[in-house]
């Protein structure tokens, strides 16, 4: 009886252990997949189910928030925390799609810093809350280039000095920027200049310049490929794709940061998210100091909060120091200029209108 | 007493068992029909699901846009006794700024301020940030005047065509999309005018669709033609392999057939390498042949032939080969003999291969999406951007509504000039 008695208290005991397990439960991470989605496993939820016991799901998605907004509007949320560009974290919020955030309620940095004044200016969101700074920047492959090297967004759209074919993402954000720096504008004053309604004839006026050499690229794997195919001379890219290209491939890839217009990509939690709170405890722990330094460990993208820029090492093979690989450089922020979201969403319906129909021209 | 006899009228037919044969036939047949209705219902039940409902969802979304009346219940049904003149009255303003300001508390998914400020921003470019910028700083404004205290956040609150925009946008129902998609607006007067041009799009994208549509099936014809007359007339062991041949890309991935289109065609492809090794062109002149117009033909050409080639197949199958050797006996040259003999004869099966591939290539949307790169983009791949991207759903679906009555106006012209009844799909 007792034996009995013993072996039913034990296998109650397990039972209550293996639910304790499952209480700790699991959250849905949505993010942009490949190289970038690897970065956030090893960097953020590797640690974090290694501390809390709470798994992650990573779900892959192309970005925009039509599928968050298809999932709240018919409340059936099965995401609980995603990866999001400044832009839509802001539309997003506008239109009552995720939770807002507390900011007093982030982790302090490293130094002590409280967390508002940590983070780069204007990377946190009512609803959002920045991890990396990532940029537009161009490339070219350094064998197929010739003895002269461009160095400025100008050479870019010089076809007559280096005569070839260009990639550009399909849209107008940021080749208007670009055309207008390649004019002669500088890199911080582009957007009070793109205020003046001629300014955006003048940019797509440069545009049209190399039009006829252009070969247009939509998702971000899509550069790197351009570049090695030899199908382009230089390309636009987003420059942690071009970055591990050249580190993890090889690729003779030279980074222009001329021009560069950087921006941020935020963690956001849809309304109605199932795992809210675990989704909030995710988010703070990995845009703490040391989690975001050690992501920088595996793609070059830059971390959000100040005190992280000084651990900021080596790439994973443990050669390449990432420092001047990031888009928060000082080396590579000399003409460079932050996206204006506020400007892109008063107009890039109709800018959108108006390149398409320049583009079937 | 109720006799079924009784009731009858006299002298008509009935069963054994006294019923009238009317009756008991109607009975019978009314099984057989509950039979069938019983054995389509799945159908009918999917159609329903699957067709119907969608489209009727996206007929309606078209023109129902309730965000007006949404977000500020109370200004949009005041705003209605405004006559349109100078600016609206001060009361008018405190109803704005009182639904405003709910509305930012409120935050309800589909009833917030930036919900307003993406329709109105579609209206009138650039105007977004007005909304939300002004929402932002209401809560300052406690107590009237309204008016100047509004216009005193921003000096576009003066705009009367802001104030246009509302009244109009307060209705649930609305054309603006149907305008939009046609590249018209509405100006600051209210009258609708030609967008600007540098902004048209739609339209000659339309247009081009269906130039390019037309330019593919005829394409496919030309192609097809030879081809299905081979298959159906060569030796059973030869048509076969040919067979094969047509059927093996048709049973192939869509998406595999188009990036194998891109290995083939890009500058640094197979095409490119044998015209440069074989010296038909030099090597600075390697031909742009994908990601252009020419791409989205060759890759559509392509992936559509098999829609072609079947219906005609199946038709000409069915043509007796002593017809044509009758004609030829009764002294008809080759040429005459197929122009007269033969060609009518495949008429049901062109018709069927040019309205199959015809409308297939309107609303083709993959490979334009990967091929067509700067100019050969189709209409779905708009309404696809709208529907993914931009997040327009009532724009994607007053296109797609367009695009629907451009395929029946096509069918109906077709029956008209064919008749469907002379169509065979095989």
């Amino acid at each position: 009886m007792k034996k009995f008695l013993t072996a039913s208290l034990s296998i109650l005991a397990l039972g209550a252990v293996s639910t304790a397990a499952s209480a700790e439960g699991s959250i849905t991470a949505v993010s942009w997949g490949g190289a970038y989605t690897k970065s956030q496993v090893k960097a953020y939820h590797e640690p974090f189910t290694a501390k809390t016991g709470i798994k992650i799901n990573s779900v892959d998605y192309s970005g925009g928030i039509a599928e968050v907004k298809a999932q709240v509007e018919a409340g059936n949320v099965s995401w609980d925390i995603v990866d999001v560009e400044l832009s839509d974290a802001v539309r997003g919020c506008d239109e009552g799609i995720f939770e807002k955030i507390d900011h007093s309620t982030l982790p302090a940095g490293a130094d002590g810093k409280p967390a508002q004044e940590d983070f780069l200016p204007g990377t946190l969101h009512e609803c959002a809350v920045a991890n990396i700074v990532w940029s537009t920047i161009y490339a070219y492959d350094d064998t197929k280039i010739g003895d002269k090297k461009p160095t400025t967004m100008a050479d870019f759209f010089d076809t007559k000095t280096w005569a070839g074919k260009r990639g550009l993402r399909k849209g107008p954000k940021p080749n208007l920027e670009f055309a207008l720096i390649a004019d002669g504008i500088a890199a911080k004053d582009v957007y009070a200049e793109l205020a003046k309604p001629e300014a955006i004839d003048r940019a797509f006026a440069k545009l049209a310049t190399i039009k006829g050499d252009v070969v247009w690229w939509e998702a971000g794997a899509q550069p790197p490929q351009l570049l090695a195919d030899g199908e382009v001379l230089m390309t636009t890219a987003y420059n942690g794709r071009i970055f591990n290209a050249v580190a993890a491939e090889n690729k003779p890839f030279v980074i222009v940061w001329d021009g560069q217009v950087w921006d941020i990509d935020l963690w956001a939690i849809p309304k109605g998210a199932p795992n809210k709170d675990k989704a909030l405890q995710f988010l703070k722990f990995s845009t703490e100091t040391e989690q975001l330094a050690n992501q920088a460990k595996y793609i070059a993208y830059g971390p959000a909060r100040l005190s992280s820029a000084p651990l900021v090492g080596k790439y994973e093979d443990g050669k390449i120091d990432m420092g001047p690989q990031m888009p928060t450089a000082p080396a590579n922020l000399t003409n460079a200029v932050q996206n204006d979201f506020e400007w892109w969403a008063d107009n890039q319906d109709a800018l959108n209108e108006r390149f398409n129909a320049w583009l079937a021209q | 007493m109720t006799d079924v006899t009784a009731s009858g009228v006299p002298g008509e037919i009935t069963t054994t068992d006294g019923v009238p044969l009317k009756t008991s036939l109607a009975r019978a047949t009314r099984r057989q029909r509950l039979q069938a209705l019983v054995l389509v219902l799945p159908l009918l039940l999917f159609l329903l699901v699957a067709f119907v409902l969608p489209i009727g969802e996206m007929l309606f979304r078209s023109v129902y846009s309730p965000v007006g009346s949404n977000v500020l219940p109370n200004f949009s049904k005041v705003i209605q006794e405004w006559d349109g003149e100078d600016l609206p009255p001060e009361s008018t303003f405190e109803v704005f700024v009182k639904d405003m300001r709910a509305a930012r508390e409120n935050n309800e998914i589909g009833k917030t301020v930036g919900n307003l400020a993406t329709r109105i921003n579609y209206e009138i470019p650039g105007s977004r940030g007005l909304f939300t910028r002004s929402a932002r700083k209401l809560k300052n404004i406690t107590e009237g005047p309204y008016k100047e205290a509004l216009i005193g956040l921003d000096k576009r609150w003066e705009n009367q065509h802001i104030w246009r925009t509302l009244q109009r946008v307060s209705h649930d129902y609305t054309i603006s999309f149907y305008l939009a998609a046609l590249d018209l607006k509405y100006d600051a007067n209210n009258d609708i005018v030609r967008a600007d041009p540098l902004y048209r799009i739609y339209v000659p994208i339309m247009f081009k669709t269906l130039w390019l549509s037309a330019l593919i099936t005829a394409i496919c014809l030309v192609i097809a033609y030879p081809v299905s007359y081979l298959l159906a007339t060569l030796p059973l062991r030869t048509s076969n392999l040919l067979m094969i041949m047509v059927l093996l890309p048709f049973w192939t991935s869509l998406l595999v057939r188009t990036t194998a289109w891109i290995a083939m065609l890009q500058t640094e492809g197979i095409v490119n390498d044998i015209l440069v090794f074989t010296q038909i062109i030099p090597e600075g002149s390697r031909i742009q042949m994908v990601y252009n117009m020419t791409g989205t033909i060759v890759a559509m050409v392509h992936i559509l032939l098999p829609f072609m080639i079947l219906p005609l197949y199946s038709v000409m199958k069915t043509i007796p080969p002593y017809y044509m050797r009758a004609a030829r006996s009764l002294g008809a040259t080759g040429t005459y003999s197929f122009i007269k003999v033969y060609f009518p004869q495949t008429i049901p099966g062109i018709a069927a291969g040019t309205l199959l591939v015809f409308i297939l290539a309107i609303g083709y949307y993959i490979t334009p999406a990967l091929v067509g790169g700067n100019d050969g983009l189709l209409i779905s791949n708009l309404i696809a951007d709208h529907i993914k991207k931009t997040l327009n759903w009532s724009l994607g679906a007053a296109l797609g509504a367009i695009l629907l009555a451009i395929v029946l106006v096509f069918y109906w012209l077709y029956n008209k000039l064919v008749g469907v009844d002379n169509l065979k799909f095989g």
